[in-house]
């Protein structure tokens, strides 16, 4: 790992705007590379997997540009990741929109969303923390971040009370933001959620730096701070 | 709960903002990276970006203007004026855009509509229809080219065959109350926004907040766009969405404005 600026490796796989996450980044103090292959992102020190739109194309172009099986391994090892919206969505083993097998890192299936009243689900909505996580240091919890997508990852049942960080509700309430370690994921797009999603992108880049991804209360105490 | 959106518009017309009456007599508003920047942070929930000389000229979006307009803004960006093909939609989500905005193009050729779905997923497409009512009979005629032309299209069927086709939003805009300051079509709104399961932003009118809280509560608008009312500090984007709090519409309330 970098000791000061954290190099952020963004994959471009076709699948969505890069600017916004590059210039969102850059406004939080990471260095950025936009990388196409998986020689690329080797030594990164996180990857980030941002993308919009359905998991069928998505897997194809990962598939043809040789980055499915590079970003299962990074994830299986447990180097930082973010998933931003389809990026999130990859993890899980499959999407109901059009019946793609996907990177299946994250037990569960990506499903449209229940009862919603409008679809796509467009727009700025409230992301309800369900446990505490340094991806959300400083950000009020009322705060709210946007939205665009039509389905979302929903993790196996089994999983759901340990990867689940957040819901949202639009009809039904659906997992909106995940975390596993060092593997994080978010269904809305902070660097499109103004200050607040700036600041999310700063904790994440922070939680590269210092390699910590627990809330400090659920740390083990530090043995040379307790310790004699 | 979903908020419901204030959207100023930023019409550009050889890189400047501009805004005039019904689509004619032009004045220049400023420049488009700062008006964005200066609506992020006057608590806007996203933008629309229009190059309203890119069609009757001919040419292309001008790149570099959405590129420096998306980097000075952190919320999300719609670019719409002359996208006529799928490559088209890509440069322009290259640039920085998080949605595209298809009009007379998408009327041409709605199978547009389909391969940009498909392409970039429906959440990215955005069908924008300007509607005037129709003087013989009832409901409203689509017009293309910035409201030149009509065509035999009728707004609300038109909306329902776009959102088939993959729009995942619609952008209404009613070209008889552009630029007057008279109002939303309400009428026009509720007609569509019953028919169909996607986002209605309303376009077109705007005078006052309580304009805005009727699109909504009346014309089943998600979303409300305005532009000169902004661009001329008439209103404040928070004095709209206080309106909005005020009718109990769930707005986004802004940090920097609250404190």
């Amino acid at each position: 790992m970098s000791a000061t600026v954290p190099r952020i490796a963004v994959v471009d796989y076709g699948a969505g705007n890069l600017v916004s996450i590059d210039q969102a980044l850059r406004s939080v103090g990471a260095s950025v590379d936009v990388v196409r292959d998986a020689q690329a992102f080797a030594d990164a020190d996180a990857l980030l997997v941002p993308g919009v739109g359905a998991a069928a194309p998505a897997m194809d172009r990962l598939a043809r540009r040789g980055l499915a099986e590079p970003i299962r391994r990074w994830v299986a090892a447990g180097r930082p990741y973010l998933g931003i919206c389809l990026g999130l969505q990859l993890l899980f083993d499959g999407s109901d929109e059009d019946g793609a097998t996907t990177l299946g890192v994250i037990p569960g299936r990506t499903v449209r969303l229940a009862e919603a009243p409008t679809l796509p689900h467009i727009g700025w909505n409230q992301v309800e923390r369900l446990r505490p996580h340094p991806l959300f240091d400083g950000i009020p919890p009322d705060a709210d971040f946007y939205f665009v997508h039509s389905y979302a990852g929903e993790p196996a049942a089994a999983d759901a009370q340990t990867i689940a960080l957040a819901h949202t509700t639009h009809g039904a309430s659906f997992v909106s933001a995940v975390a596993r370690g060092s593997l994080v994921g978010v269904q809305f797009h902070p660097e499109r959620s103004g200050r607040d999603g700036l600041r999310l992108l700063r904790n994440f880049v922070a939680c590269v730096r210092s390699g910590q991804w627990t809330a400090e209360a659920d740390r083990l105490p530090d043995v040379a701070a307790v310790g004699v | 709960m979903l908020r419901r959106r204030v959207i100023p518009c930023l019409d550009v017309a050889n890189g400047r903002v501009v805004k005039g009456t019904r689509f004619v007599g032009l004045v220049d508003e400023g420049d488009p990276p700062e008006l964005a920047e200066r609506y992020a942070a006057e608590g806007a929930d996203e933008l629309v970006f229009l190059d309203i000389t890119a069609a009757p000229e001919g040419r292309g979006i001008l790149l570099d203007i959405v590129e420096r307009t998306a980097r000075r803004a952190f919320i999300p960006l719609t670019v719409g004026g002359g996208v006529r093909s799928v490559d088209d939609m890509r440069e322009v989500l290259r640039a920085g855009a998080d949605k595209v905005s298809l009009n007379t193009a998408a009327v041409a050729d709605p199978a547009l509509i389909e391969a940009c779905a498909a392409r970039f997923g429906r959440q990215a497409v955005v069908v924008a229809i300007d509607a005037r009512r129709r003087t013989m009979r009832d409901g409203w005629e689509v017009v293309v080219r910035g409201g030149r032309e009509a065509t035999p299209l009728e707004a609300v069927t038109w909306a329902e065959r776009a959102v088939e086709l993959g729009a995942g939003e619609l952008l209404v805009t009613s070209i008889d109350r552009d630029g007057t300051q008279s109002g939303f079509d309400t009428d026009l709104l509720a007609a569509i926004s019953a028919r169909v399961e996607v986002p209605v932003i309303a376009s077109g009118g705007a005078a006052g907040p309580a304009d805005f809280v009727r699109a909504i509560v009346d014309g089943g608008a998600d979303a409300v766009l305005a532009a000169s009312i902004f661009h001329r500090r008439i209103h404040s984007i928070g004095a709209v969405k206080a309106a909005m709090a005020a009718a109990g519409l769930p707005v986004r309330t802004v940090p920097e404005l609250a404190a």
